[in-house]
């Protein structure tokens, strides 16, 4: 089975039907979403309905951060986050603040998690950025693969019961093989918002028979979704750095 | 992890084993045979208790992983992996003996032969490379040869691909690799560096030339680091007949700053296959080691000089691309000859580094059969040799940077295809004398089979009627 692994969509419509479109071609037979549906982006609800029709087809979704301010002013933002979610619960209506109120906060499924920051206390967002964290993280579950966001910047940790985690940058599109005897713990970057440098959307593919994961870059309009932000009225970073991969 | 021990006309996998070949210290080898597979096939079975030493699991990990990824004549072909939970093994092709290390085990070889080896084992590197895959244990014991004569290279335990995970990198305190060959990075666990395989190269053809290892036998570590600022003793000293051109290869694959070796397997090929236009240096022609002077600075500037090494061994070398440009010498070609020579002026302006390969195919038939053939057919190559240098000498580039090739084939396009392929052609100059003619069939041919860049350059005068002919 081929799993398509969306993280950090940040309600960039543009992007996530890129990579819809990019999944479809690659005859992907399930979608995981994990995490931060909303927040910087200029079309929560599209998103939101689309991804919501998808799970109704059988999709697994997880709930980000962003998604849990919607209902909880009470998380702690950096400022044009705080203000990007304040404009996105304007535009949501009672049935998709429901959705995002009910996602839940890990998944689990065969050999798999799925959640969208550290399986160490999910609800604390903790961001994997290196191995030190992986290595908290795969401590605080069983299951020998853990799928997840949060951080904007692909990697891909592995482990054994003898060695601590290490940290391997994937390169595009080269398919990985998630060795058995290895524990791995990949952080897919993000469909909406990509922070390394490369403006193009990032999403993972798994082949589950075939036990391997491939990163891909998928271009899209970029320009467009930036339009949208400022459009919108939100704070200008949050279009500029769509362009830019930062 | 404890596995039944194995015996002769057990099955594992389907596979059943036959007779075991080899014991060796790490793992067993079998000939096994499965109905499915048509061609000879072994399984590796790693013999130790893996609770044991780690570093031999990771090893064998990182054996399946990359055998399950690369390709091509230059390896054993790859057919299997077994699950470590149940019992790890590689199946792979059946390769022949005897080893590089077996052939030439306490003699030296001929200097033609040294050259031949070289070839096979530097083209098989430079496959592997384009793989993205990096050997870092390349020795005489780890190459094999295919009766067609193509180095195989096997044990990929301390390898690195380039796009995947490495294993290794933090897995050790101790450096990786075999002291006899090892890089002078290697010592400080540099794992990234292709042309780390380059300085093995270096010093098995420094061994296969001379019999002797080029930094002797080393028993403990601090003498592995005399490699940072002792040279070897030069080939020429301890076998006077080796050509300067061989030392000078030889030396360079052996420099310690990466930098100053070869920037590619693919390079060093090209001077391997062309020793008449390596660029000789002093390093080419001494027959001693540096004296006591040079070498007493060498040691005062140790931690320079693994500054220096550290610092090279960290950034991608630099890649000086190879363009070839097919010159037709008939004699109303002139303009078209003069429209080729200012484009292959404006490719190399773009190409820093660039080396220029003019080439001249002569159809066989031109050197006919009767008595006279050998001194007519001489006349004509040096003849076109001649028009050749005379056709580049106006782009004035250095010796080392051009060179003079004249090929002799009934096929024009698959000669000039072959040269491109075996010489790792970064773009291809041709002209094309006018439409629907020979020469225009064999640029068609050409520009559609290149394994690379093709540019088909046209004289302005010719422009007018190149479409008319027919």
């Amino acid at each position: 089975m081929l799993i398509a692994l969306l993280a950090d969509i940040h309600a960039n419509r543009e992007a996530l039907t890129a990579c819809l479109a990019d999944a479809e071609n690659a005859k992907v037979d399930r979608y995981v979403f994990l995490g931060d549906l909303v927040g910087y982006g200029a079309d929560p609800d599209w998103v939101i309905d689309r991804v919501a029709a998808m799970v109704e087809a059988g999709a697994v979704v997880v709930r980000g951060n962003h998604d849990a301010a919607v209902a909880n002013p009470s998380e702690g933002m950096v400022a044009e986050a705080q203000v990007a979610i304040n404009w996105t619960r304007s535009r949501l209506d009672d049935r998709q603040k429901m959705f995002l109120a009910n996602l839940p906060l890990t998944v689990e499924e065969a050999d798999r998690l799925f959640v969208h920051a550290s399986a160490c206390a999910p609800h604390t967002w903790i961001y994997i950025f290196g191995a030190r964290e992986a290595e908290q993280s795969l401590m605080a579950t069983n299951r020998r693969l853990t799928f997840c966001g949060h951080t904007h910047s692909p990697a891909l940790f592995h482990a054994t019961a003898m060695t601590p985690a290490q940290r391997h940058l994937p390169a595009e599109g080269k398919p990985t093989p998630l060795l058995a005897q290895r524990r791995w713990l990949a952080v897919l970057g993000s469909v909406g918002q990509p922070r390394d440098k490369n403006p193009a959307a990032c999403y993972g593919l798994l082949d589950d028979v075939r036990n391997r994961l491939t990163y891909l870059r998928v271009p899209y309009d970029a320009d467009l979704a930036a339009r949208k932000i400022r459009a919108a009225g939100l704070p200008e970073i949050l279009a500029a750095r769509l362009t830019l991969g930062i | 992890m404890a596995k039944a021990q194995l015996t002769v006309g057990m099955t594992i996998d389907g596979f059943q084993l036959e007779e075991r070949l080899h014991r060796g210290g790490m793992a067993d080898i079998w000939r096994v045979r499965r109905n499915d597979v048509d061609f000879p096939i072994i399984m590796k079975v790693p013999l130790l208790d893996f609770e044991g030493d780690i570093s031999l699991l990771v090893g064998f990990e990182v054996e399946q992983m990359i055998m399950a990824e690369v390709r091509g004549p230059h390896v054993p072909r790859w057919v299997a992996n077994g699950d470590f939970a149940v019992q790890p093994y590689i199946v792979m092709e059946y390769i022949g003996g005897p080893t590089l290390l077996k052939r030439y085990f306490d003699r030296v070889a001929p200097v033609s032969e040294v050259i031949t080896i070289g070839i096979a084992v530097a083209a098989a590197l430079a496959d592997l490379h384009d793989q993205h895959v990096l050997h870092l244990d390349l020795k005489p014991a780890n190459i094999l040869f295919r009766p067609t004569g193509e180095a195989v290279l096997i044990d990929f335990g301390l390898s690195r691909h380039e796009q995947l995970p490495d294993l290794l990198e933090e897995q050790f305190h101790r450096p990786t690799g075999t002291p006899d060959y090892m890089a002078p990075e290697q010592l400080f666990r540099v794992r990234s560096e292709k042309r780390s395989d380059i300085y093995a190269f270096g010093a098995i053809l420094y061994q296969l030339t001379t019999g002797h290892l080029p930094f002797g036998r080393p028993a403990r570590m601090r003498k592995v680091r005399r490699r940072v600022w002792r040279d070897p003793v030069p080939p020429r000293n301890l076998r006077p007949e080796t050509p300067p051109a061989l030392q000078e290869i030889i030396l360079r694959c052996l420099e310690p700053v990466p930098d100053a070796r070869y920037s590619s397997a693919t390079d060093l090929l090209f001077d391997l296959r062309h020793p008449d236009l390596v660029e000789l240096t002093e390093r080419g022609l001494r027959t001693q080691q540096s004296d006591w002077r040079t070498v007493i600075g060498r040691r005062l500037r140790v931690p320079i000089m693994i500054r220096n090494i550290l610092a090279s061994a960290t950034k991608p070398p630099p890649r000086p691309p190879i363009i070839l440009t097919v010159v037709d010498l008939r004699p109303d070609l002139e303009e078209l000859r003069q429209a080729l020579l200012e484009t292959a002026a404006s490719v190399l302006a773009n190409a820093p580094g660039a080396r220029l390969a003019c080439v001249n195919v002569m159809p066989t038939a031109l050197i006919g059969i009767d008595e006279n053939v050998d001194a007519a057919g001489e006349n004509i190559h040096v003849q076109r040799l001649a028009e050749l240098r005379s056709w580049a000498q106006p782009l004035q580039l250095p010796r080392g940077k051009v060179s003079y090739h004249l090929l002799e084939s009934r096929n024009v396009a698959a000669a000039i295809l072959d040269f491109s392929r075996s010489n790792h052609v970064h773009h291809i100059v041709i002209g094309a004398p006018m439409l629907g003619s020979y020469a225009g069939k064999v640029v068609a041919q050409v520009s559609a089979e290149a394994p690379c860049g093709v540019t088909v350059v046209r004289s302005t005068g010719d422009s007018g009627h190149a479409g008319k002919p027919d």
